[in-house]
């Protein structure tokens, strides 16, 4: 049985870059999403997404709850299969190859796609120090000093988090305030070099002010960095991202993309009338 | 009077009945061993004293002497002991809350209270069988494997419940940083539980510190102290045993002072717990 579903999957899967996308050279952080479906056990979780994320811009996904936002990113750098029962069928292309190809090491792919969580994830038992470095040292059997010391202060600068805790290298991540203990885990997924970020929900624990800072943090790191972010705020979306993903549950409950586009358009010229309503709030 | 005020009186009484009755019965458990401790301790005072920590035995019938070699083999095989099932507890452990599928998990923890559950006589005929009667000695060896036994179920169920204890997030944002499954477990997941894993080291300690039936078939014991891991050894429960059952009154004597000295011993270690496990809830 598992040997069929294997072939099938082997026959089923053909994929190819598509042909309307344009790639331009050298351009690294494209993701592009082919016909993806996500269970959990036997239940769907999202159905049939395909959609072309831009490198070094940040692409927002906005659903009312349960809609498959997080369910979907986590397809995204392989962390759903890590869930009790997670499956999924169809294909991710990163930079053209497929992230579910079985050459493809799920531990090797993470590294290049960083993820933060919605509530801020301090290892409780490591230092602001050790936190930042817990990715480069645990991922290797040993590490320079220096070249740790390095890797953190560079970290924690692009988190913009170098100047609040220079200071207090040495005390435990999770002292620090809310916010700053998520631009920790944000400075921690930037020391292994990602070449994208994922954010589930990276703002929803936090207050206005926190808040703000993580989004002029994101607004700097996508000059360089693909960026997706899921949110519930719709404000967020309409204030930082380029291109807003819409999702929503279909009648069989299993979370669809309903409309894909740039921000500007998507927030004022809504083609969908689902999008229109979510939009100016007559659910969600 | 109404028919039910009647009721509620009769059930207002009922209920104060049965919360007496509850406070009769643990207080009867706190009676118990108040009446051990003091027990022990009235009987075993007379021949506590600095000699009986620092002094061998003497020959039956000569008084004076202590328990010195006895106390150093508690020691000894309790070390023994942990250093043969910690290891092996502790990756049970890890096991069980990390990698096992919930079938084998369920099954593996199922036999593991079994083993827990195995009268520490059995425990120490087996090791009789598989380590003492091929090697043709009994020994230290023999009696930390047979306390080792005992030690591994519970090493490894709590450590199992301690890892639990470390919330999902910690795990995925450690895979999330591209790490492989037991690095994550090493660099994040153990040092987390780390309290709750120590806590059921010492249990396990305390535990076997007090095991006297294993010991008859393995470790025998001697009267002239520790003699390499492969001899006999001699252990505070062993002589205990023996001792009670002397016809010397010195030697009865001693005999409470021992147990004394191992309640206190086990009792220690459980204040240890105590501490350790409140500075983490704090």
């Amino acid at each position: 049985m598992n040997m069929v579903r294997e072939l099938v999957k082997a026959i089923n899967d053909k994929c190819e870059p598509l042909a309307g996308v344009a790639y331009r050279e050298g351009e690294k952080g494209v993701l592009d999403v082919q016909n993806l479906s996500a269970w959990y056990g036997n239940t769907l979780a999202i159905k049939h997404v395909s959609m072309s994320i831009k490198a070094a811009a940040i692409t927002a996904v906005i659903g009312p709850s349960g809609c498959g936002k997080s369910t979907f990113i986590r397809c995204l750098n392989r962390m759903h299969e890590v869930s009790h029962g997670g499956r999924v069928e169809g294909c991710v292309l990163l930079d053209r190859k497929d992230i579910y190809a079985r050459d493809v090491d799920p531990v090797a792919l993470r590294r290049r796609i960083g993820m933060v969580f919605q509530k801020p994830t301090p290892f409780p038992t490591m230092s602001v120090f050790d936190n930042v470095a817990a990715g480069v040292r645990l991922a290797r059997m040993w590490s320079r000093r220096w070249e740790l010391e390095e890797v953190v202060e560079q970290s924690l600068k692009l988190a913009a988090l170098w100047d609040e805790v220079k200071d207090k290298l040495g005390q435990a991540g999770a002292s620090l305030s809310g916010g700053q203990q998520q631009r920790l885990c944000i400075a921690r997924a930037l020391a292994v070099k990602p070449e994208m970020i994922l954010l589930d929900e990276p703002c929803s624990a936090l207050d206005p002010s926190a808040t703000l800072k993580i989004e002029d943090l994101m607004r700097n790191l996508a000059d360089e960095y693909t960026i997706v972010i899921v949110t519930h705020n719709m404000q967020q979306a309409a204030r930082v991202s380029d291109m807003t993903a819409f999702f929503l549950m279909d009648k069989d409950r299993a979370g669809t993309l309903v409309e894909y586009g740039e921000t500007r358009e998507l927030f004022t010229n809504p083609k969908d009338k689902r999008t229109e309503d979510y939009i100016t709030g007559r659910f969600g | 009077m109404t028919g039910s005020e009647r009721g509620y009186g009769r059930r207002k009484w009922l209920n104060r009945l049965m919360l007496i009755l509850c406070a009769v019965a643990a207080g009867l458990g706190i009676l118990i061993l108040a009446l051990i401790l003091g027990y022990t301790l009235a009987h075993g005072v007379s021949a506590l004293n600095l000699d009986f920590l620092t002094q061998a035995a003497k020959p039956a019938g000569e008084t004076g002497g202590g328990m010195r070699n006895e106390i150093i083999g508690t020691f000894l095989l309790v070390v023994l002991g942990s250093a043969l099932a910690v290891p092996v507890g502790l990756m049970a452990g890890v096991f069980l809350a990390e990698f096992a599928s919930p079938p084998v998990a369920s099954a593996v923890q199922f036999m593991a209270d079994i083993l827990a559950g195995v009268p520490s006589i059995v425990v120490g005929v087996f090791a009789y069988a598989i380590v003492v009667r091929p090697m043709h000695s009994y020994s230290a060896l023999s009696a930390g494997v047979a306390l080792a036994i005992i030690m591994v179920p519970i090493v490894a169920r709590t450590a199992q419940e301690a890892l639990h204890l470390v919330p999902n997030s910690m795990r995925e944002a450690a895979l999330a940083l591209g790490i492989t499954r037991w690095r994550a477990v090493i660099g994040v997941v153990i040092p987390g539980a780390l309290t709750g894993i120590a806590t059921g080291v010492m249990l396990a300690v305390a535990r076997i510190a007090g095991e006297t039936a294993p010991l008859i078939f393995t470790a025998l014991g001697n009267n002239f102290g520790f003699d390499g891991i492969l001899k006999p050894i001699t252990a505070l429960p062993l002589q205990i045993y023996r001792y009670a059952m002397s016809a010397y009154p010195d030697q009865k004597q001693q005999a409470w002072a021992g147990a004394f000295v191992l309640i206190i011993l086990v009792l220690g270690i459980s204040v240890l717990v105590r501490l350790i496990s409140r500075r983490k809830g704090a």
